[in-house]
């Protein structure tokens, strides 16, 4: 065993191909420190809170498409929907946990919990994280966090009920919403999961700093791991400040301080500003990591390399540091001072720009491609193409005057879900599609795959598009029944038809699960590198042992060496040496065949 | 699916609109220019048997170009947006000898105060609605907006106007309507259980009709006070039912006694 780097911490955890003992099955499966288990581990925890704020969402949808008709089937307890008819606080619950779970238990653990534990390893060489128990720490401390969110559900007064920024005083005191107990676990939950992230991410910022494979330089490492990196040093900086704030709402709950009560002296505004500082940069959490991987997958399909490497790692660079500065946007109407909200009008705008650019650089990357049309693939363009709309209906909302009307209606409602289900998870669709065999060691079936991406993309349009032009006609967002309002009347049909379409875009669902699920056991065995790609993993077998690499990989090259004029094949491996894949003649390193 | 706004009726209401439909028309030629070329990339260079991609990184002009050119776009929206804004929202250059009002949230619902004779707030002539507030058309108004429980938020879309009304705080707020009417007013921010009932609507009369609507108020609220004089009591009870405005909507409220002012 010979070790190239100087780091020390790399004789701390052993290559594969060096001394492992025989693990239990407790510590193999359970309390696992072996980064892909801990990723596998979080990604089964995700994908059922996913499943569940899905259906937090059928059940809105429901009551927003015909309110006041009992649900077709009448399994509730009497405290949330007697006789099958949602009660409005019941509601009130669905909307906070549904904007809840899918922020804090779905999207981020998927993006960062999932990819960054698989990812960041494998795609830098190294045999584990640097911390591996820590690691371990940080998925055990967000599955408490799960179940007292979940059980939330079941105490007296039943889950929070404030929406998922818990906006203070409604937020303080059961009084104003009926929930006590349920408000207290939201918070505690929060803390947990908070506290599990920022463990995470200190994990992750020391991997990347310090187990870079020999070759690997900065500028070598594939977008994903830029996303991930500079996601989680957001993650670092904006969880604490969640932190401070939830502790300062519990305190107000249980303790009787009044930082947010104004009758006593507090300023419900402080909440908002707390909540905003940590929730803008949150939301280039859950969209960055997600940037990465549709960079690396667009670049396999386009069998081209990334389209302005730098310039995409400095709008990432952008972005974050600018996520900084626009909090202010989310409170234009909040009765700040005026003239802060025309300087958060400022940078606001500007961040549209590092959007565009990384638009306009994937658009590149297609160009004079030769693309093959994978299931990831797909998922990724269908990314692109529906970030877009996001961004574009931001621009909209960052101009103050415009939105004065638009604030706090389905518009809003709209971005949040084109930037977010448009964005991150079909992006996640994606990631998991492409590194299932590093997971599972096999591949989903493409033409399930395939079914479920047509019928998604479809359905989650007809569903989301048009709640644009509801929010546009004025009507608001967590409204329990649209219908009370005369003037929101004519809109029902749309209602409807959203309804309906989410329904539909509920059902596809199901097709993917089941492919996750039988892809396990039934996939195509998938081979070392099944999607011809550069990076690190894949030289690795699939899915990589305890320890993932032989030995210690050496890095020659950047990560998007696609269709280099002169070589045998359309990709090289970054840990193939430089003389072996170039030369026709030679023969290749490349472990695909 | 509707692109288009409906009629707004406020004086900045256009203004507003303005922006919306540039914004609308720059956004849309985005859209349509990127996905078009995304679905044309994905056409025009889907793989074919012996095609391979070309090798290309990047281009450092086209970063410039496609760097600068929305950085100029997004930077003239905002110069253009501001000044709206600025008219709209900042109280320092709100319009002089506007027509006064108090407006109260509380759950769930909407509280119109009116000075009453003496042109004072907060004082015993001083008459209220319920979920209704007339005005007079064509003369800024000028709202100051007070919770007194959690936050809600006024919208009235038909104006393009919304401003949170939180605890602890009374923002002012204007508007001019430039045409009579009723218009609803909702609540456009989670307040509890009863959040979606929170409407109300504001009537924007004739001028000369609000005039005689505003003199019997007056006339009814001083004569319940005098009567209440005889006995010595100006309690907050003595003012119960006793203003009523003749309108369907609009019940008068009890006195309520506002702390936080
Ligand atoms: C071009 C880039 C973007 C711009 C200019 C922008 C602008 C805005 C603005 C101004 C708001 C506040 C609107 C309002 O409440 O009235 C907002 C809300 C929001 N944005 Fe964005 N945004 C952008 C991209 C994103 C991205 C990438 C994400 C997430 C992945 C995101 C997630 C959200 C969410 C979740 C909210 C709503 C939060 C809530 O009220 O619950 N946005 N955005
Ligand atoms: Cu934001
Ligand atoms: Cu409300």
């Amino acid at each position: 065993m010979s070790h190239v780097a100087t780091k020390t911490d790399y004789d701390l955890l052993p290559f594969a191909g060096e001394h492992h003992e025989e693990l239990s099955f407790v510590r193999k499966y359970i309390f696992s420190t072996d980064h892909k288990t801990i990723g596998k581990q979080f990604l089964f925890m995700s994908l059922l809170f996913l499943l569940l704020g899905g259906t937090l969402a059928t059940v809105m949808r429901w009551q927003l498409g015909f309110p006041g008709t009992p649900l077709p089937v009448d399994i509730l307890p009497e405290t949330m929907a007697p006789g099958g008819i949602i009660l409005p606080e019941f509601y009130n619950s669905l909307v906070t946990m549904h904007g809840t779970f899918m922020i804090f238990f779905a999207i981020m653990p998927l993006l960062v919990g999932v990819f960054g534990n698989l990812l960041i390893p494998l795609q830098i060489g190294a045999a584990d994280m640097a911390f591996p128990k820590l690691n371990m720490f940080s998925f055990w401390l967000a599955v408490p966090a799960g179940f007292i969110m979940l059980a939330s559900f079941f105490v007296e007064g039943g889950a929070a009920g404030a929406g998922w920024t818990s906006y203070a005083p409604l937020s303080t005191s059961g009084e104003f919403t009926g929930v006590y107990l349920g408000q207290q676990l939201w918070l505690i939950s929060l803390f947990l999961l908070g506290f599990s992230s920022i463990t995470g991410a200190v994990n992750y910022i020391t991997t990347i700093i310090n187990l870079r494979a020999p070759g690997l330089t900065w500028f070598r490492l594939p977008l994903t791991v830029w996303a991930l990196f500079i996601t989680a040093i957001l993650v670092l900086l904006a969880m604490p400040i969640l932190a401070g704030g939830l502790i300062m709402l519990l305190t107000d709950q249980t303790l009787g301080t009044t930082f947010f009560k104004p009758e006593l002296g507090g300023e419900p505004l402080l909440w908002q500003h707390l909540f905003w500082y940590f929730g803008h940069p949150e939301v280039y959490i859950l969209i960055l990591p997600a940037m990465g991987i549709v960079s690396e997958v667009i670049a396999n399909g386009a069998r081209k390399p990334v389209f302005g490497y730098h310039s995409m790692v400095f709008a990432i660079a952008a972005i974050a540091l600018l996520s900084w500065i626009v909090w202010g946007h989310h409170m234009f109407m909040s009765g700040m001072n005026p003239r802060l909200g025309m300087t958060f009008m400022f940078t606001t705008i500007v961040i549209a720009v590092p959007s565009a650019i990384k638009v306009f650089n994937w658009l590149g990357t297609l160009w004079k491609g030769n693309i093959h049309f994978t299931t990831p693939f797909l998922h990724s363009v269908a990314f692109v193409a529906l970030f877009i709309i996001g961004g574009l209906s931001g621009v909209f909302m960052a101009s103050t005057p415009v939105d004065i009307p638009i604030h706090d209606t389905y518009f809003i409602v709209a971005h949040i879900h084109y930037v977010l289900f448009g964005g991150s998870l079909f992006a996640i669709f994606s990631g998991i599609t492409y590194w299932y065999p590093k997971l599972f060691g096999t591949l989903m079936n493409e033409t399930w795959g395939k079914i479920h991406f047509i019928g998604t993309f479809i359905a989650y349009n007809l569903a989301f598009f048009p709640m644009h032009g509801i929010g546009l006609q004025g009507m608001m967002r967590r409204l329990y029944d649209p219908t009370l309002y005369a003037y929101l009347q004519p809109l029902q049909p749309w209602n409807v038809f959203i309804s309906y379409s989410v329904f539909v875009l509920f059902a596809f669902q199901f097709i993917f699960a089941a492919n996750f699920l039988l892809s396990i056991w039934k996939g195509k065995k998938a081979g070392p590198n099944p999607w011809r790609a550069n990076s690190i993993e894949w030289s690795a077998p699939s899915p990589p042992p305890h320890g993932n690499f032989e030995r210690m990989p050496v890095v020659y090259r950047g990560p998007y060496e696609y269709s280099v004029p002169g070589a045998r094949e359309d990709f090289i491996l970054q840990t193939d040496p430089p003389d072996s894949s170039v030369a026709p003649h030679h023969t290749s390193a490349s472990t695909s065949h | 699916m509707d692109w288009l706004l409906d009629p707004s009726v406020s004086t900045f209401g256009p203004d507003i609109d303005r922006i919306y439909y540039i914004i609308l028309v720059i956004t849309g030629a985005v859209f349509f220019g990127t996905e078009l070329l995304l679905v044309y990339f994905l056409f025009r260079y889907r793989h074919r048997e012996g095609q391979r991609a070309e090798y290309i990184h990047g281009s450092t002009k086209a970063e410039v170009i496609w760097t600068a050119v929305p950085f100029v776009i997004v930077v003239v929206l905002a110069f253009m947006s501001a000044p709206v804004w600025n008219r709209i929202k900042n109280p320092e250059v709100f319009p002089a000898d506007s027509y006064e009002v108090m407006l109260t949230a509380r759950q769930f619902e909407w509280e119109t105060r009116y000075a009453g004779a003496d042109g004072q707030f907060e004082t015993a002539d001083d008459f209220t609605l319920l979920n209704r507030m007339n005005v007079p058309v064509d003369r800024p108004i000028l709202i100051h907006l007070a919770s007194e429980d959690v936050i809600h938020s006024f919208f009235v879309y038909d104006f393009r106007l919304k401003q949170d009304a939180v605890p602890g705080m009374v923002i002012p707020i204007w508007f001019e309507a430039i045409q009579t009417g009723e218009y609803t007013l909702g609540c456009a921010e989670l307040c509890g259980t009863g959040h979606s009932t929170m409407d109300g609507i504001v009537a924007v009369q004739p001028q000369a009709e609000f005039e005689a609507w505003e003199a019997t108020q007056v006339a009814a609220r001083q004569a319940v006070l005098g009567g209440v004089l005889a006995s010595l009591d100006i309690g907050a009870e003595a003012g119960n039912g006793a203003v009523t405005s003749g309108l369907a909507e609009g019940a008068a409220t009890p006195m309520h006694e506002h702390g936080d002012f």
